[in-house]
């Protein structure tokens, strides 16, 4: 099901001109903008010297610091009295960033929200219980638009009060929950405990986080869903931005409204269909908050396949942020990489740590994992092969040669959060 | 014949190459008053498999799992050897002739006796042969 067909499945030449049509208006809107004047001057380029596509690659980038730096209303194209609305994001450290509204904004979103939602199979005649953070937060709010917008019972039931929630979906015969993943895993403890089938869910829309295929499959099984993963921010809106198809494989992006790159995040060069780097994204219909360039730090590829449904290139899942990526002899390694393999690996448990030593000025990786007490049979050749294979698997994956080392269940560090997995000694050596 | 009186169940201890590994095996099994007949190390890059022969394999079992560590009942035999030039041949030669594959092997030599400690591909035949040909094993009863 498409929402609006025409946009959603918009390519080859068409689209191109569409896009260049709409990079030339955003970075125009732009040059409202004083940090983005100067930015421009720097790089040499202006809004009348875009012929094609190609020169996109002259202009620069928009980092997250830009926008911080312009707190609170420097990165607005627009003056207050045309904003609609502000959200901002949480800043881990110092001021957050703000984002604004124009009401041409507010449409645009709900509307690629319409079609993500659409695009997972749902519409008028479900029930959508939406347990996102309402607020400063986009997450809440931006689902409620484009839920309403599809014609669907849209519960604005927010976080919090889980048996509340569960009761809910009974009570009120929910199709549809959209969460952060991890709260999702939460719902599913409590209705277990409650006892309660939730015999009307059959769709999960979850993001905001990063989640496994481990962890969907998990959801699936528990709440009785098929899940879709969902990924935005709010600089681009909000979430929505892409969205998987009923496929499960790779987030449409939305080519109309977005310009999307992967660049490799240390020099900056752009890269191919099927390469591992930052996703940069220069949104093409943005009033209030023009962005150009904006690298998101998000780890991804585009997809090179046709998708079945008809619709445009993909991104893999998120694959780690670029602050997190390693570089092993010159090569690219991020630790989800890692984790992925072990995954795929029974033997193994998904626990692991990295240590990178400098050893006769060569950069050695060794990568601590549990063996799984299933696999212990008791004989040392057995534990040899385990270590063999994942070094084996890992270096087809990563391209690299790495040192295995097997250690006793249990005994790797387990994170709450964020994780320091990665122990990098090379520093010390110098 | 019974070779199920013979075949004893060895412990198999994983066990990283970290100092204090093996000192806590031990301590285990010393509160747990287990008596080691046997044990020897395997080692490999980074980690190794500790092998014990104890009188109570059972509680050694549920004691170090219990602590954490990752443990496996593994059927070895135990042969007596003349505890002369020429003992341990005797053996190898039977399995031998029997096509028996040894895995590996570790000895204890007591006060009387020497105990020769087997990890075969075909234990039933092993045992077969070697009481055949007028060999002594350790009953399994001696580590139950
Ligand atoms: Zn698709």
């Amino acid at each position: 099901m498409f929402w609006n067909k025409a946009m959603e499945t918009i390519s080859g030449p068409d689209l191109r001109t569409l896009q260049l049509k709409r990079l030339t208006w955003t970075v125009r809107q732009a040059e409202k903008v004083p940090f983005y004047q100067s930015l421009l001057k720097n790089a040499g380029i202006r809004s009348d010297a875009i012929r094609s596509l190609d020169d996109l690659v002259k202009l620069p980038f928009t980092s997250k610091k830009d926008l911080r730096l312009g707190y609170p209303f420097g990165s607005l194209a627009v003056p207050l009295t045309e904003v609609v609305r502000i959200h901002t994001t949480s800043g881990t450290t110092g001021k957050p960033t703000v984002v604004g509204y124009t009401r041409a904004d507010l449409e645009n979103w709900a509307d690629l929200m319409a079609r993500d939602l659409t695009m997972v199979g749902l519409g008028p005649g479900d029930v959508f219980q939406n347990a996102l953070g309402y607020g400063l937060f986009t997450g809440g709010l931006g689902f409620h638009a484009g839920a309403e917008k599809i014609g669907m019972t849209v519960i604005p039931s927010a976080t919090g009060n889980t048996r509340r929630q569960i009761e809910m979906i009974e009570d009120f015969g929910v199709t549809a929950v959209n969460a952060t993943p991890s709260y999702a895993m939460r719902l599913a403890e409590v209705a277990e405990e409650m006892g309660a089938g939730l015999e009307t869910l059959r769709i999960g829309t979850f993001g905001a986080e990063p989640w496994s295929e481990n962890m969907r499959r998990e959801l699936e099984e528990r709440l009785g869903i098929t899940a879709y993963d969902s990924y935005g921010m709010s600089e681009l809106y909000g979430p929505g931005a892409a969205f998987e198809c009923e496929e499960k494989n790779g987030l449409h992006f939305w080519h109309d409204s977005f310009l999307i790159e992967i660049i490799n995040p240390e020099t900056g060069e752009q890269l191919g269909p099927g390469e591992r780097g930052e996703l940069v994204v220069t949104p093409l219909v943005k009033e209030a908050m023009p962005l150009i360039r904006y690298r998101t730090g998000d780890i991804t590829m585009i997809l090179d396949d046709v998708c079945p449904c008809g619709r445009g290139q993909k991104i893999a899942r998120i694959m780690g942020r670029s602050d997190d990526m390693l570089v092993i002899r010159g090569i690219n390694v991020f630790p989800s990489q890692i984790e992925h393999v072990l995954l795929s690996l029974p033997e193994v448990g998904e626990q692991f740590m990295v240590y990178i030593d400098r050893i006769h000025h060569l950069d050695e990786m060794t990568i601590e994992v549990e063996v799984n007490r299933d696999y212990f049979s008791g004989e040392l050749g057995d534990l040899t092969h385990v270590q063999k294979r994942v070094a084996g698997v890992l270096r087809d994956s990563l391209n690299l040669r790495t040192r295995v080392t097997l250690v006793e269940p249990g005994s790797l560090p387990r994170f709450e959060g964020k994780a320091k997995r990665v122990i990098d000694r090379r520093g010390d050596i110098w | 014949m019974d070779t199920e009186n013979f075949t004893i169940k060895q412990i198999s201890v994983f066990s990283e190459n970290r100092p204090g590994r093996l000192a806590a095996i031990a301590r285990a099994l010393q509160e747990e008053e287990i008596n080691i007949f046997a044990f020897s190390i395997a080692e490999a890059k980074g980690f190794g498999v500790v092998r014990a022969l104890v009188d109570k394999p059972g509680v050694a079992y549920k004691k170090l799992t219990e602590l954490g560590f990752m443990v496996s009942f593994t059927d070895v035999i135990a042969v007596k050897m003349r505890d002369e030039p020429g003992g341990l041949f005797e053996i190898a030669k039977i399995l031998g002739e029997a096509e028996v594959n040894i895995e590996y092997a570790y000895a204890y030599s007591g006060k009387e006796v020497a105990v020769l400690i087997l990890r075969v591909d075909h234990v039933d035949d092993a045992i077969r042969r070697i009481r055949g040909a007028g060999g002594e094993l350790l009953q399994s009863s001696l580590f139950t």
